[in-house]
């Protein structure tokens, strides 16, 4: 009887098995098919291209297209897009959470759960099944050692409100960046808009991505920067740069950014396909081996010198009331610092 | 009664026989037309349509809110010292080179020239390279020689941007001045002299004077070229919190878009380009000054004496900061690995040409685009232009003369202007040109029409109808005279036409950068792109590639002219 059972689980484990490996292969039959995925993404060009070329390597006769552009242009073309009546983009990936709360409650996205979510922690789950997130960036400070002693270097968010910084900072900007939005509006949190205010006493110079900031800082251009994705300081300082990131204690924006299907995307099969690429630990081991990005997968591992997500002081800000400050995250922002 | 019925027949028939190319006039003419006043047209109506119905309420914001009018004061101070300095470095350069005896002229006209095809953009993005206040090239020299812990010069300013603008509007004021002083005729001059003026003096109270019309419109021209660039300003302006009528434009297109407000905001910018025009063609059109405009009388050169090699070293210096230290800084931000450091051989690598061609798809379909488009929005440009140019030359149809009006009524709108109103036009059922090529060829076609039309015209003019009333008595209509007689006479006029308009295409951004989508991306928006990303070395890559091309086009249009010199001459 027990020899008996455990045939049967075996068989029907087996069979199980093979019925969503056939599935797989419909699947992947049906993207061949159409042959092409396209991507708007907001993460940074070096890594974009190289998971696309992971997926075309793994898949051949499926084109990735790759659009690489800031969070808020890619939300910016979304939507145009959709009042035009084109349908061109498969998979939107942006920085700003609540970018992907206006394109749900819009109507505008698929729904598809990627294989393997399910050991990911819920931060990265949209509740209702829509959008999941691909990475989680940290928004930090970032000075140049061959210009500020380590001493000198600004410890916390409050200490960049010191006039002697002034003229030597940069500042990526909430208009293009999501991951800057989500930076302003989890510092808003901490100190409130006077934070900003005084801080653009200091003159600070403005560049759009968040990205930007890392080369700014490593030529020098300005010693210090004020915020700015850690991934990307990460990967400027391995490439021998001169560059230091501080986490600063008062707490560090966590910025998770979801990917999800357009509800018109042309290529719906190599979409599905794409999108769980995405997640799989393959995909996402390459990217936190190239540039050190935290992820949800549980398996994936960091490189030894990157502090643990567990040791950090986090700030979280909830998609939803991105979704609603959007406007005056950037409005206040161009109030402040002129453009 | 039968008579009149016979005279009716045969009007008709008279037509007929006449004017069997009528519909391709008047079509052509329609095209214009239609090309010109649709965007114009939805700009109105959309700059009166809130959320909620009709109102000016879109007037009223731009006309109260500070952000905006600041970027209107902006605009008008960054635009007024363009054309000052333009005026003065063009002038300078433009009469340096025709009347006095400068050495290697014909050298510094192609260096004028390579300014003049140089996009602003791209030349706005080498100065950040070259002059940013702390990694800046030309800072770190300046800071290395004198031990000085400040900047020499901080590009990322208003005074940056006036700067650099200055550097790629001054070839407008320079063709403008150089040919007035070919006309000038020595007679004046030779007068003054006689009656014991110096050189100095001659010049300061005779040719200068003669020259006044010309300066105050090439004043005006680099006014209204520095007024319609967005490239510049974004790249140099908004860094520093400079906002300008074009940058502003563009963020109202973010979302959540206020196309609205662009409308409302769209529209002082042409009224001002209106008046200007206006302006500037009243200053010119006066010719009071009877001596300018004949090609009589004999022309001089001026001795420079001691002067000669101090002023020669000063137009290379000056032609240095357009061309010779940004092409140099694009280069090696091409070839290193990090750009602000010593280009040697362990800092050399073609990865960024490998990349920009090889690896990232959006650079390889934006090349296929740009040229694309360039190829066919010459070609098309060229042939509308030309049957335009025909038209108001030969007085083909009854009111010519008004479509000159709309052949150059582009000039007054700006780029991004334009682009505003097609987009309006063309992003929403029934017409969706948005998210294809076409609307960029639109956008395109529309912005080279007067360029293609004056040169064209120009073309025509030196060609007389005599031959071509020949070929019409032996019975060929008009079309076939175009083709077979005029168009071969002016082929290498059609040429420099179709190349004119080629190189402004292959360097449009400020209507293109609301125009693309991801599926339709032109070189000019790539290289945007990666300038917010930071990508400098694959910018580099791109905008030497843009150059490169211009350039041969160039020459090419200076071989076929010079076959034509020698055709002719057989």
């Amino acid at each position: 009887m027990k020899k008996l059972f455990s045939f049967l689980l075996v068989i029907s484990l087996c069979s199980w098995g093979a019925v969503s490996f056939a599935q797989d292969a419909a699947m992947i039959e049906a993207a061949k098919k159409e042959g092409k995925v396209i991507w708007y993404t907001s993460l940074a060009l070096p890594s974009s291209t190289m998971i696309a070329n992971l997926f075309m390597n793994k898949y051949k006769g499926i084109e990735v297209e790759v659009h690489r552009t800031g969070s808020q242009r890619v939300l910016q073309r979304v939507m145009q897009e959709v009042s035009a009546g084109i349908k061109n983009v498969d998979i939107i990936h942006t920085s700003d959470g609540g970018h992907f709360v206006l394109l749900r409650k819009k109507g505008l996205l698929t729904k598809y759960l990627p294989k393997g979510l399910e050991s990911f922690p819920s931060g990265f789950k949209d509740k209702e099944g829509y959008y999941f997130g691909m990475r989680a960036t940290l928004s930090v400070i970032a000075y140049n050692p061959k210009v500020v002693t380590e001493k000198e270097a600004p410890k916390s968010w409050k200490e960049l409100l010191d006039p002697k910084w002034r003229g030597k900072m940069v500042t990526a900007h909430p208009s293009y960046s999501g991951i800057i939005a989500t930076h302003v509006q989890a510092i808003v949190n901490l100190y409130g808009w006077d934070y900003f205010k005084e801080l653009s006493r200091n003159k600070l110079h403005l560049v759009q991505s968040a990205n930007d900031p890392a080369g700014v800082v490593a030529s020098g251009e300005r010693p210090v920067g004020a915020n700015g994705a850690e991934y990307f300081y990460y990967k400027t300082m391995k490439q021998g740069n001169p560059l230091r990131i501080v986490y600063p204690k008062e707490g560090i924006p966590l910025v998770v950014s979801p990917v999800a299907i357009a509800r018109d995307a042309p290529h719906p099969n190599a979409a599905k396909l794409f999108t769980d690429f995405i997640f799989t630990k393959e995909s996402l081991q390459a990217m936190a081996d190239l540039e050190g990005l935290y992820t949800g997968h549980p398996d994936v591992t960091y490189p030894k010198d990157k502090p643990k997500l567990k040791e950090l002081n986090l700030l979280n800000v909830e998609a939803e009331q991105l979704e609603e400050k959007n406007a005056e995250i950037k409005k206040r922002f161009v109030e402040f610092f002129g453009a | 009664m039968e008579a009149v019925g016979r005279l009716r027949v045969g009007s008709w028939r008279g037509i007929r026989t006449l004017d069997r190319t009528l519909p391709v006039w008047i079509g052509a003419s329609l095209f214009l037309i239609f090309l010109m006043l649709l965007p114009l047209g939805w700009i109105l109506v959309a700059s009166f349509r809130g959320e909620e119905g009709w109102s000016v309420g879109g007037y009223v914001q731009v006309f109260t809110e500070k952000a905006f009018l600041r970027a209107i004061w902006n605009t008008l101070i960054i635009s007024f010292w363009v054309g000052v300095i333009a005026v003065v470095i063009g002038s300078l350069l433009g009469w340096l080179v025709t009347r006095t005896d400068l050495p290697l002229k014909r050298t510094i006209r192609a260096l004028v020239m390579a300014s003049f095809v140089t996009p602003p953009f791209l030349g706005a993005f080498a100065w950040t390279l070259l002059a940013g206040p702390n990694a800046g090239l030309l800072n770190k020299i300046y800071r290395s020689l004198t031990g000085s812990e400040e900047a020499l010069f901080n590009i990322f300013s208003m005074e940056g941007l006036i700067f650099v603008m200055a550097l790629y509007s001054f070839p407008y004021v320079f063709s403008m001045i150089a040919n007035v002083c070919e006309l000038i005729s020595s007679d004046l001059e030779d007068a003054a002299n006689i009656l014991g003026a110096s050189m100095w003096r001659v010049a300061l109270t005779v040719t200068l004077p003669l020259a006044a019309p010309a300066l105050l419109g090439g004043f005006i021209l680099a006014f209204l070229h520095s007024l319609s660039l967005f490239g510049a300003p974004a790249i140099l302006g908004l860094p520093a919190s400079v906002h300008t009528i074009t940058t502003q434009i563009w963020a109202l297109f973010q979302y959540p878009p206020r196309l609205d407000l662009a409308a409302a905001f769209s529209v002082p910018l042409l009224l001002a380009t209106m008046l200007l025009i206006a302006l500037q063609k009243k200053i010119l059109g006066r010719r009071g000054y009877s001596t300018v405009g004949g090609k009589g009388g004999e022309r001089r050169l001026l001795h420079l004496g001691i002067f000669r090699i101090p002023a020669f070293v000063l137009v290379l210096a000056l032609l240095s900061l357009s061309v010779f230290l940004p092409y140099w800084i694009l280069l090696k931000a091409a070839l290193a690995k990090a750009w602000a450091q010593p280009l040697t051989w362990d800092n050399f690598t073609l990865e960024n040409f490998k990349f920009a061609f090889f690896q990232y798809g959006d650079t390889q379909a934006a090349i296929l685009n740009t040229f694309k488009l360039g190829i066919l929005t010459a070609t098309v440009g060229t042939v509308v232009a030309a049957l335009i140019a025909y038209i108001t030359n030969r007085q083909l149809l009854w009111g010519a003369r008004y479509l000159t009006f709309f052949a150059l009524a582009p000039l007054v709108v700006p780029g991004i202007v334009l682009a505003v109103g097609l987009f309006l036009a063309y992003a929403r059922p029934p017409f969706v040109l948005y998210g294809t090529i076409w609307i960029l060829f639109i956008a395109y076609l529309t912005k080279e029409m007067p360029i293609g039309f004056s040169q064209a015209e120009t073309t025509f003019k030196s060609i007389h109808p005599e031959l071509e009333d020949a070929s019409r008595i032996l019975g060929a209509n008009r079309l076939v005279v175009l083709r077979d007689v005029t168009a071969p006479l002016a082929r290498a006029g059609l040429i420099a036409t179709w190349c004119f308009i080629f190189i402004g295409v292959i360097r449009e951004l400020s209507a293109s950068i609301l125009l693309f989508t991801p599926k339709s991306k032109v070189v000019s928006v790539v290289i945007f792109d990666l300038k917010e990303e930071g990508q400098i070395g694959v910018i580099a890559v791109l905008g030497i590639l843009l150059l490169l091309v211009s350039f041969l086009v160039i020459l090419a249009v200076q071989w076929a002219a010079r076959g034509e010199i020698l055709a002719t001459r057989e």
